[in-house]
């Protein structure tokens, strides 16, 4: 997929742009036109930042010609997920109701690229809402998988995977609430990672389910991932469920290997795998024995209740974040007609029915019922509970294995339009992603061969909070050991 | 489902409220297990985080430009956000 | 109030808007009167992707609160109360709801009745909203304007248990309230500046009944006088209607200042279902021992103490009117100063109360010596009370030294030994009458009186010649 005139990795990058190398306005260049060649075909960008991009990449030369530190991801092209506030530029979570909305602030992780000197390329198309794994559910249109156009690239961070298989950006970020940057991920053969909930800064990450939602990496290489992990993770005061402490250290343990790591192959998540799929999954643990892990079967059992819970939890946090889209402050509003009492409450209908697609209502009617009165106890706070029971099944594997294993999605990257109309079918695609999202545990998929259909496969990891620097040494072992 | 509607303020056509109503369905009878759980004894985890007593000290930060933030303001009239009228107090 | 076989039952929710630089969750000024949408920010504002951070500031405020109330302090959480309406930018509310930070607890009013606290949690505050059209009100109008300057602002909730059985003992107690807020410093209390408002739970029921009546919710009481009045209004309405033999409907009741009753809100009523569940985006409160003893450490002393000190000092019931009044509006510190420098206590009591508290001055902008100086010079004699009046009253307005104010006013002249000549020539003056005056018509004092005062342009103090005439006749 990479453009040969591309530099393979934004770790290169930085370095050739650190040392005077390469200049961070031709890197853009050579990224803008990979765009250009590509994007009409994928639309994986609602918006591409030509001048901005140019302009940040001069400065970056400017200093690097003026002897200043550039920081560690200069001249690097990143690509943001529509979802990340930035500052004076549309940012619009896919959504109608956000129209023409220019946020007056930059979301943290959005600060912190620029301070690290990368350069932001575009604003990459997404579920609306984040809501959805196919990217099907943006108000733009969808995206479509840069190794075959006729199928969806996964979502919702659809778009931000799709950028990063199509060599559009070495770096792309994307938010995870039950497999968003995973399962994309993984449907386009690229490395996808959701941190430990509270590493990463919300702040200016348009909620979806905020109890669940992490912002985390898209790279070609586990390298890139920790590199940008590295650069956007860490305390923030603006966001009160962010961990204490600097961001994790995951680069320098990418070559230690999985010598005597214990590693789980979760049991109750190997049923309902396409079987190429399962035999992806089995060849990546043989290929980390292989390597000189001990691999084992590991029982998870309340995960068959994670979906379930799930999509309680998140509708219903979602029904609330999403309240605010009411036409009176921003975005969208709509007039409710002559026919209508002309008042605010039928504005606020006329403006919510008119701005948001099927999906995000669907869900928000869902969470809207999971909290009302009188079915609180039996959904919302029955979920709640499931996720302690979650969060206790994983110490206990945690007791025995290091990290636990499975594939990141049951199938390949499938036709556009296949599920469309079944939205249960659709939620099972994040059956093995959102058990992480639940506890608030570290996951990353890593690519791992081919289907029967010749699409990427992603292999999942997971480990107990605050275990990045083991999940990317597996990562980096596993895909030392990917099939090419 | 037109009660559930109207809390959320979603102003949906009679066809989308029968088809939300089937697909709705069809999820709360997955999400059955769930709701059937005996949990007894198990508490509810709210946050993934354990941690208690986020603060910030009591200190002015800037606020945002006026003309800035009603710009973004589907409608605005001196110096304040402009709605429709409103028919019932604030509960 | 009530009538014969009735009982009122009244319980009081009032907001306390916290004095704190900045507001609950974001760091935009917490100020009164600011130009519209001035105090604003992504947080507050409630923009996508902001989240809130708590102002630790706050939090020790609502400590202070519920200690002062006898409160068990405990461990919260905050949740988000979910319902649609202008003046609330994330449309819903972070309030604290079956975990408040405060539980528990009483309030004494001066006479000694007992009030029950049900609890006292945080929440934040809603924007403002005008409705503009021909009438001005919210039926009618146009359209309505929004200022989000106060959303976000943090609030106290303070919940009383159905424990008030009158509208004097309502008023007492938000009276009562509002001083122990002033007092610890929580809040500044202004009801005309909305920074305490008030809920009143009404409900009458069988003297002598147990069970509680059906009550209404009474809003938009914007003074103590209008509680008072509603409550009045709505006992009455009540004991109407149970007596003709109807029911009283549970209800929410606007307070209309202008037409003295209360009206029905509901307009197309839609049952409010609030779907709380915990705000994701904020964690627990757990205050340690440490930190809830520090803020009780820090309060200072309650206005019970305070009237129980100073109604010792002026030998008068705690619950004096004067005594209440010195010590809900932070005079009693002057009161003991003046004391303290050899004033009369009752004199400098009731000053206080009456002169001082009419001139709606903050207790920290009256001089200490200045008021002393006035109550001594009247109680030696130097200035009559209505002289003392006029000196005090210059004081408060502008300051001053009471003694060059009654030399430029020429109050200071007229000493005992002058005050003795002038009663003497006047009693000299009058034999006729003053052999009557002798002879017992006690009455004729008013007319010796009158004349010393007519010879002194009304610089004699009258109880100082009465005494002279007593001391006259008695020889
Ligand atoms: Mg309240
Ligand atoms: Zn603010």
């Amino acid at each position: 997929m990479r453009h040969e005139w591309a530099p393979v990795t934004a770790v290169e990058i930085a370095a050739d742009v650190r040392a005077g190398r390469r200049s961070a306005r031709s890197v853009v260049e050579a990224h803008l036109e990979a765009i250009a060649a590509r994007e009409p075909e994928l639309h994986a960008f609602n918006l591409v930042l030509h001048a901005e991009a140019r302009g940040a990449a001069d400065e970056i030369d400017r200093r690097v010609a003026a002897g200043e530190d550039p920081g560690p991801l200069a001249g690097v092209p990143v690509a943001l997920k529509d979802n990340l506030a930035t500052r004076g530029i549309p940012t619009t979570c896919g959504s109608r109701i956000l129209d023409g909305w220019r946020p007056p602030y930059d979301a943290t992780v959005v600060s912190r690229l620029r301070e690290a000197g990368a350069i932001v390329v575009g604003k990459t198309n997404m579920d609306e809402f984040a809501m959805g794994s196919s990217t099907e559910n943006s108000a733009f249109g969808p995206t479509r998988n840069p190794h075959d156009p006729s199928r969806v690239p996964g979502g919702s961070s659809g778009g931000s995977a799709a950028a990063v298989a199509a060599g559009f950006a070495p770096l792309a970020l994307g938010s995870d609430t039950g497999g968003s940057i995973r399962q994309p991920a993984a449907l386009c053969g690229v490395v996808g990672m959701k941190p430990t909930y509270g590493v990463v800064s919300r702040y200016g990450l348009v909620a979806f389910a905020s109890s669940l939602d992490q912002i985390g990496p898209f790279a070609a290489t586990v390298a890139d991932a920790a590199a940008l992990l590295e650069a956007i993770g860490g305390h923030d005061p603006l966001d009160s469920t962010s961990i204490a402490g600097p961001a994790p250290r995951v680069s320098g343990v990418l070559g230690d290997g999985v010598e005597g790591l214990r590693v789980g192959v979760v049991r109750e998540l190997t049923g309902g795998l396409d079987p190429d799929v399962a035999a992806r999954m089995n060849e990546a643990a043989a290929a980390l024995a292989g390597a000189g892990a001990k691999v084992d079967d590991a029982s998870v059992p309340s995960v068959g209740l994670g979906l379930s819970a799930y999509y309680l939890i998140a509708t219903a946090e979602a029904s609330s974040n999403l309240a605010r889209y009411d036409g009176v402050r921003y975005g969208l509003r709509v007039d409710p007609g002559p026919e209508s009492t002309g008042d605010v409450t039928a504005m606020y209908g006329a403006t919510r029915a008119a701005g948001f697609g099927p999906e995000v209502k669907r869900r928000i009617m869902l969470g809207t019922y999971a909290l009302s009165a009188g079915y609180y106890d039996a959904y919302y706070g029955q979920a709640q509970r499931v996720r302690t029971l979650l969060i206790r099944d994983f110490e206990a594997a945690y007791a025995q294995f290091d990290l636990l294993l499975s594939a990141t999605s049951p199938t390949t990257a499938f036709a556009l339009g296949a599920k469309s109309d079944d939205p249960l079918a659709m939620y099972l695609s994040d059956v093995c992603t959102i058990p992480s999202n639940l506890a608030g545990h570290p996951a990353v998929s890593v690519p791992f061969g081919t289907g029967d259909n010749g699409m990427p496969v992603g292999i999942q990891l997971y480990a107990p909070a605050l275990g990045e620097p083991v999940l990317f040494r597996a990562a980096a072992a596993l895909e030392r050991s990917a099939p090419r | 489902m037109v009660h559930v509607a109207v809390l959320a303020r979603l102003a949906l056509t009679d066809a989308e409220i029968d088809e939300f109503t089937g697909q709705l369905a069809a999820v709360l009878e997955h999400a059955a297990d769930v709701a059937a759980l005996d949990t007894a004894g198990v508490p509810p985890t709210a946050h993934p985080l354990p941690l208690v007593n986020v603060l910030r000290d009591d200190v002015v930060r800037p606020s945002l430009d006026r003309d800035e933030v009603l710009a973004a303001a589907p409608a605005a009239e001196s110096g304040r956000f402009k709605v429709p009228r409103i028919l019932g107090d604030a509960p | 109030m009530t009538a014969a076989g009735w009982e009122t039952v009244i319980g009081l929710e009032v907001h306390c808007e916290l004095a704190t630089a900045t507001k609950l969750f974001c760091g935009c000024p917490n100020a009164f009167g600011d130009e519209p949408n001035t105090n604003v920010c992504p947080v507050c504002l409630g923009l996508p992707g902001s989240l809130p951070v708590l102002n630790r500031r706050s939090v020790e405020l609502a400590m202070a609160v519920g200690t002062a109330l006898h409160s068990e302090v405990r461990p919260s959480t905050f949740h988000r109360k979910n319902y649609f309406y202008p003046d609330m930018p994330k449309d819903y509310q972070v309030s604290q709801y079956d975990q408040p930070i405060n539980v528990g607890g009483h309030l004494d009013l001066p006479d000694g009745t007992r009030i029950g606290v049900t609890r006292a949690h945080m929440e934040e505050d809603t924007g403002k909203t005008t409705h503009v059209g021909e009438s001005g009100r919210i039926h009618g109008a146009d359209y309505a304007l929004v200022d989000y300057n106060r959303a976000g602002v943090p609030l106290v909730e303070i919940v009383s248990e159905p424990d008030i059985r009158s509208a004097d003992e309502a008023r007492a107690y938000v009276n009562e309230l509002r001083a122990i807020l002033v007092a610890i410093g929580a809040s500044d209390a202004r009801m005309e500046e909305g920074s305490l408002r008030i809920d009143a739970n009404v409900s009458v029921r069988p003297a002598g009944s147990s069970v509680l009546g059906t009550r209404a919710e009474i809003k938009n009481l914007n003074s103590v006088r209008s509680l008072g009045r509603a409550v009045d209004y709505e006992v009455r309405r009540q004991i109407g209607l149970l007596e003709a033999g109807e029911k009283v409907v549970q209800e929410t009741r606007h307070w209309n200042e202008d037409a003295g009753r209360t009206s029905s809100m509901r307009s197309k009523e839609e049952a409010y279902d609030y779907r709380y569940f915990p705000e994701p985006d904020l964690v627990p409160l757990a205050p340690s021992d440490e930190w809830r003893d520090a803020v009780a450490a820090g309060l200072p002393v309650l206005p019970a103490d305070r009237r129980r000190s100073l109604a010792a000092a002026a030998g008068v019931a705690a619950d004096d009117h004067a005594v209440v009044t010195v010590v809900a509006l932070g005079l009693d510190d002057l009161v003991a100063a003046a004391v303290a420098d050899g004033a009369d206590p009752r004199l400098a009591l009731n000053r206080a109360a009456n002169e001082v508290a009419a001139a709606h001055v903050a207790p920290a902008d009256v001089s200490a010596t200045g008021f002393t100086t006035v109550l001594v010079m009247e109680g030696d004699g130097r200035l009559t009370a209505t002289q003392a009046k006029q000196v005090l009253a210059e004081v408060l307005a502008g300051g001053g030294d009471p003694v060059v104010i009654a030399q430029a006013r020429g109050f200071e002249a007229l000493g005992a030994d002058a005050l003795t000549g002038v009663v003497d020539q006047v009693v000299a003056d009058h034999p006729g009458e003053w052999a009557r005056f002798k002879d017992g018509e006690a009455k004729l004092a008013g007319f010796f009186v009158g004349q010393v005062m007519a010879a002194t342009q009304g610089k004699a103090d009258g109880k100082a010649v009465t005494a002279r005439l007593r001391e006259l006749a008695s020889r």
